[in-house]
């Protein structure tokens, strides 16, 4: 079994995958508190090694259990996103306001991989590891989620919707 | 003879994975098409972007509630005792007090037991007249129900069937308790009576109590502990009434 404080050292980690998994400040920390209600339920099953990808394979179903469950994590359109008015405070506030809303145009399992390999710099056998996938497969659906993203960008640099909206 | 240059490789390059041969090689393939170097270096400045966009979420305190996740179910040795040397010595009001909200320590389980036909008793009150939300997850998501609150509680726990008794599961909730996360599971007869059952999880585990009855105003309660569970019965029925049922949901949940 880990430490109470070797799991809250991880937590940080885990809110920012969560956040970018979800989009969204609560439902990122709601799926957080069930990641680490899950690894301390099943605590006795870890054998000392990476806690943090452990930890990782744990968040990733929930996540799927969740986006199965309620169907809601799925890809959202920008259209049904919300429209609030974005006050220019923080530059990169913005900058993550407008990540986040690209983010979501990727299919959760192209984010999810995404996410592993560039903000947790996992290692892509370990990124196949935690997700239960080939690695061949974490190979393609990185290309699409790169190739997506650079579209998304590149489209959102053009004409920033933030900009629109506070026009 | 050089290999050539595959999409795995523009990935490794990104994420700075290559050796300095390898990486070599690609510089050279990529020169060769200004597209190439545009996608991979859109693909290298998106990954800047990601890291540096979601660097400050790192820095932000960790919410209270994630941090008692972590650290709620183990009390601190300084306050059992402590709890202890208030409920032993002084038997004062507020030693019963604190040693009853410390109860989960393990420290004393007579006074959680004493409170618990009061708690359930409430529970009853509260949730059985609800018309519209009596139930926080419905009988027809049982499944979910139990496997919910077996996590939420942190033990198994199991769903009595009522219905040779008249009585329907109509769902069943999350609830406080001095012990932590607690539930309660409603059932209702053709009459539309209600009957309510409280379970709390005791971390001492092994006691095990006869059944006893209380008068709650005119909620009846069957109480009984049973391994690591807590459990109360009721309902605004006679003790007659009531006794059967009980029975009923300790011979299917009793391990």
């Amino acid at each position: 079994m880990f430490s109470d404080d070797a799991l809250l050292a991880e937590i940080p980690r885990l809110r920012r995958y969560a956040r970018g998994l979800t989009g969204d400040a609560t439902r990122a920390d709601d799926l957080v508190q069930d990641t680490l209600e899950r690894a301390l339920l099943k605590g006795r099953l870890w054998r000392p090694g990476n806690l943090r990808a452990w930890l990782l394979t744990m968040m990733h179903n929930v996540f799927v259990n969740q986006y199965r469950a309620s169907g809601t994590m799925d890809f959202r359109p920008p259209e049904d996103l919300p429209e609030v008015a974005v006050r220019p405070q923080q530059t990169d506030a913005i900058e993550l306001r407008e990540l986040e809303r690209a983010l979501q145009q990727l299919s959760p399992e192209q984010r999810e991989v995404l996410l592993l390999v560039t903000l947790e710099d996992m290692s892509y056998e370990d990124t196949a590891h935690i997700l239960g996938i080939p690695i061949g497969t974490v190979m393609s659906r990185l290309s699409r989620a790169r190739d997506r993203l650079r579209q998304v960008l590149a489209g959102q640099s053009a004409a920033p919707d933030y900009l629109k909206v506070v026009k | 003879m050089r290999h050539p240059i595959c999409e795995d490789d523009l990935h490794a390059w990104v994420d700075g994975r290559l050796g300095a041969a390898r990486r070599g090689e690609v510089n050279t393939w990529l020169a060769e098409d200004p597209s190439r170097i545009e996608r991979v270096e859109a693909w290298r400045s998106n990954a800047e972007a990601l890291r540096s966009g979601y660097a400050a979420l790192l820095e932000e305190p960790i919410p209270a509630r994630l941090r008692a996740a972590v650290v709620r179910r183990k009390p601190l040795p300084a306050l059992r005792f402590a709890a202890m040397v208030a409920w032993t010595t002084l038997g004062t009001l507020t030693g019963a007090g604190l040693g009853y909200h410390l109860g989960q320590s393990g420290s004393s389980d007579v006074d959680t037991l004493a409170s618990l036909p009061h708690r359930a008793a409430v529970a009853h009150a509260v949730y059985a007249p609800e018309i519209r939300h009596p139930v926080e997850v419905s009988a027809d998501q049982e499944q979910h129900l139990v496997a919910w609150l077996t996590k939420r509680l942190g033990a198994p726990v199991k769903l009595p069937d009522l219905h040779d008794q008249g009585f329907a599961l109509l769902g069943g909730r999350l609830l406080p308790t001095p012990d932590g996360p607690g539930a309660q599971f409603m059932y209702e007869n053709d009459g539309g009576r209600r009957l309510t059952l409280y379970l709390s999880v005791r971390d001492d585990g092994a006691a095990t109590t006869a059944f006893r009855y209380a008068q709650q105003g005119d909620v009846g309660v069957f109480y009984w502990v049973d391994g690591r569970f807590a459990y109360a019965l009721s309902g605004q029925f006679g003790r007659d009434t009531l006794l059967p049922l009980a029975n009923s949901v300790y011979h299917q949940i009793s391990p």
